[in-house]
């Protein structure tokens, strides 16, 4: 698909981050004229996949989370967000939802929320190279109300 | 400060303000514990009118508290939530551990 529009943010896993990302993104989205709906929508889907980089992939240290976003045709947004972190060795269990390997206050629920919240997830990751994730979400705006 | 409490005998309410994530949970975590322990309420209740933002991290928040207060046999009233956050507490089943309630609309 074409890319209409697009950007590229690289920020530090500090999660006083994690407020920054999601307004951007969604400050990028609104070109698109989503609803109330739809911009709370994508800021919980990014603001889950920008706090996985911080608390995942990088416990221990400060590393890069490298946000791509891109407008493509038929008001598709088009989230992509990586890290050099530590991997995930099971995609698929690390997906279902209420699994977590932090335990303590995590609730497991991340990729649930990035699943329901946007129409299509992919996640791809190896071991000690890193994650991305990259989700797409048509908005219908509020030209359609 | 992203939390205000209000304690009266047996109840404590928290008025939560402003966007709840990883970052900022830790603090209203430590606010309410602090409370919780102070009072040993029958009922926490949370008020999400101020909040303007949560993700799955505050859903963490109210499962720990409802583990704090377990010991007391205290119960959680989630109160006032915004439409999205209410969709979220929902994915969670929230709802099996607390009685959980909208926001009226203006
Ligand atoms: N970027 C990442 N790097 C490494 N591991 C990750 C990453 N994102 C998710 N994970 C793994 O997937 C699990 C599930 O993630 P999630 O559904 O967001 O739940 P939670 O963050 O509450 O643990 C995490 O516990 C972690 O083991
Ligand atoms: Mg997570």
């Amino acid at each position: 698909m074409n890319i209409i529009n697009d950007f590229k943010l690289t920020i530090d896993s500090k999660s006083v981050n994690e407020g920054f990302s999601r307004c951007a993104v969604s400050a990028f989205a609104t070109q698109l004229d989503p609803t109330i709906e739809e911009i709370s929508d994508i800021k919980m889907a990014v603001s889950e996949a920008v706090t996985n980089c911080i608390v995942h992939a990088y416990p221990q240290s400060v590393g890069k989370i490298y946000i791509h976003c891109s407008i493509l045709e038929k008001n598709t947004l088009k989230i992509s967000i990586r890290d050099k972190g530590c991997g995930i060795s099971n995609v698929k269990q690390a997906m279902e939802p209420l699994f977590t390997t932090l335990g303590g206050e995590r609730a497991g629920l991340g990729f649930a929320v990035m699943e329901s919240f946007t129409d299509r997830i992919s996640v791809r990751s190896i071991i000690n190279k890193g994650t991305t994730v990259t989700m797409y979400k048509k908005i219908r705006g509020r030209a359609i109300l | 400060m992203p939390v205000k409490i209000m304690a009266t005998e047996q109840r404590i309410t928290a008025f939560l303000e402003g966007e709840i994530d990883h970052h900022s949970a830790p603090e209203i975590r430590n606010e309410i514990d602090d409370a919780i322990q102070m009072y040993k309420p029958k009922v926490l209740k949370l008020d999400y009118s101020d909040v303007t933002f949560m993700d799955s991290s505050g859903v963490g928040l109210v499962m720990g508290r409802y583990r704090a207060l377990t010991p007391f046999g205290g119960k959680i009233i989630v109160s006032n939530l915004s439409y999205s956050v209410y969709k979220i507490m929902k994915l969670a089943g929230i709802e099996k551990i607390a009685k959980i309630s909208q926001r009226e609309e203006k």
